[in-house]
């Protein structure tokens, strides 16, 4: 299990995965936009998507949880 | 001239405008975003009206909305400033049929200076070098493909309604190409509504120098030297100076030439920045032309001795200039850094609140911001939070000033790039003046992980 966080503040953008989706290394989960640029976040390892936290246009500060994989 | 000028911006740049319609005795109206309500130009402004909700389509590009403000508050004329409003034939258009001067130049111009691939066209017309590549927009990867064979890797591709950096990507061959040509494409569409493509060959080791112009409604037309600005990360600038370090007498002189015949050519009013990009054997090629106040125009008012702002008003009232070109002086050098609230090595936005700010003072020193202690930084807009200017006789004494006000410039509770641009001011080859558009990749990024690893 692992869970992914935010690298920067700014607001959810995109959410590009859904819950129950199986994820590779390196795939993108969620797009994060804040002052004009735009971060993917890309899963750190493969597994299933189980839980998403945030929804598009949420507000979250850097370290925010945002979804969990398995 | 104006009674009443609104500024349709905000942070530094509302603050900039302000201060010299303060000077000339014009009265202000702000405007802001629930965003910015106790932010400093509200606060600096005669009047201020809130106008919408923090992301910028609610507020700052919210047309309809800044327009009534202007229409109620009864003023003269709009300042954009500079990004949001400044370039959008669109805003100046509507401010022309409402009778409010924009402070810039035409509508015409303006759409014909955004669309990149038709500016390439006018400058070759105008008898300005541009980079060899196509001027037609590309339809699909295959076209990209073709054109890119033609002109021979590496290529740029480039978005024709970009800026900032989007849309643009430098592509060292085919299969590259392909892979870059669709998210490009798709980028420019969401940013811009314009996903027209083109590409130019890619100059290695280039210097961004730009020519600073200012043109009155009578045909007169002054270039106010050049800026060096090829210190950039993410495409976008970070150090700028005047004049550049690195071309001679006589390339300055052909570029100011080239600059002028660009500005006649377009019959170009008010103040605008045409880029070039210069290879190490000094020829200079047109990249772009911003037809607005530049971010880095106060290391030109520091050479010349101008106030660009004031400049603008007047000649956007109708002024003559009271000066001639053989009466324009320059004299010393100087350096500006734009502090950004981001990561000093993933470059990644870090907005947020201020803590404590502590901006050094001196001699030579000045600065542009609208941030203080207990801001708060919001995650928004451009991450630029404030510019810090420095000005000596000499490059090397400006250099020396840049590194001492650096170490003295404080700011807690967010993350700054102010390390990285000490590092930067304190390089060996940035003293040399070998400030090539690759010095981040080259320079400061390999210095940041052979510290860290």
């Amino acid at each position: 299990m692992a869970l992914v966080k935010a690298t920067m503040a700014g607001t959810v953008w995109k959410i590009v995965v859904s819950e129950g989706e199986k994820v590779d290394t390196g795939q993108d989960l969620v797009i994060l936009e804040s002052m004009k640029m735009e971060i993917p976040i890309a899963a750190e390892e493969s597994g299933t998507v189980k839980k998403i936290f945030v929804q598009e246009g949420d507000f979250i500060n850097e370290e925010d949880h945002l979804l969990e994989i398995e | 001239m104006f009674k009443k000028i609104l500024i349709a911006n905000r942070g530094e740049i509302a603050l900039r405008v302000i201060r010299t319609c303060k000077k000339m005795n014009i009265g202000t109206v702000a405007v802001y975003s629930e965003a910015d309500a106790g932010s400093l130009h509200v606060k600096q402004a005669d009047e201020a009206y809130l106008i919408g909700k923090p992301p910028v389509a609610d507020s700052y590009l919210n047309i309809e909305k800044i327009i009534a403000v202007a229409k109620e508050s009864g003023v003269d004329a709009i300042h954009p400033g500079y990004g949001l409003l400044s370039e959008n034939p669109a805003f100046a258009q509507r401010c022309k049929d409402e009778g409010i001067v924009f402070i810039g130049p035409e509508p015409e111009t303006i759409a014909a200076m955004g669309n990149k691939l038709e500016a390439r066209k006018t400058m070759e017309e105008a008898g300005v070098p541009i980079i060899k590549g196509v001027n037609i927009p590309l339809q699909n990867v295959e076209e990209a493909i073709s054109a890119a064979e033609k002109i021979g890797y590496p290529v740029m591709l480039k978005a024709s309604a970009g800026g900032g950096g989007i849309g643009m990507q430098l592509v060292s061959g085919e299969e590259e190409l392909r892979k870059a040509f669709a998210g490009n494409k798709k980028r420019a569409e969401s940013f811009f509504g314009d996903g027209t493509m083109f590409i130019e060959k890619y100059i290695p080791d280039a210097h961004h120098v730009e020519v600073q112009i200012i043109a009155d409604k009578y045909g007169n037309i002054l270039p106010l030297w050049e800026r060096e600005c090829s210190i950039q990360r993410r495409n976008q600038k970070v150090i700028e100076e005047a004049p550049s370090p690195f071309i001679s007498e006589t390339t300055r002189e052909k570029m100011l030439a080239a600059a002028v015949a660009a500005a006649k050519h377009i019959h170009y009013v008010n103040a605008g920045t045409i880029e070039f990009l210069v290879d190490s054997d000094e020829n200079f090629y047109f990249l772009e032309m911003n037809t607005r106040l530049q971010v880095e125009h106060p290391v030109t008012e520091e050479i010349t001795g101008l106030d660009l702002v004031e400049e603008q008003i007047r000649i956007a009232a109708g002024e003559p200039f009271s000066i001639k070109r053989e009466e324009l002086k320059r004299e010393g050098h100087a350096i500006e850094a734009r502090i950004y609230a981001e990561d000093p090595v993933t470059f990644f936005p870090s907005p947020g609140k201020i803590t404590a700010l502590s901006l050094p003072e001196g001699e030579g020193i000045r600065h542009e911001t609208a941030v203080y202690s207990g801001a708060s930084v919001p995650p928004f807009y451009d991450p630029m939070i404030a510019k810090l200017i420095v000005s000596a006789e000499t490059r090397e004494k400006a250099c020396q000033r840049l590194i001492h006000a650096l170490e003295n410039y404080k700011i807690e509770g967010i993350k700054t790039n102010i390390d990285m641009l000490l590092a930067t001011a304190k390089h060996e080859q940035f003293l040399k003046g070998n400030t090539t558009t690759k010095f981040v990749e080259d320079y400061y990024l390999p210095l940041t992980k052979s510290v860290k690893k």
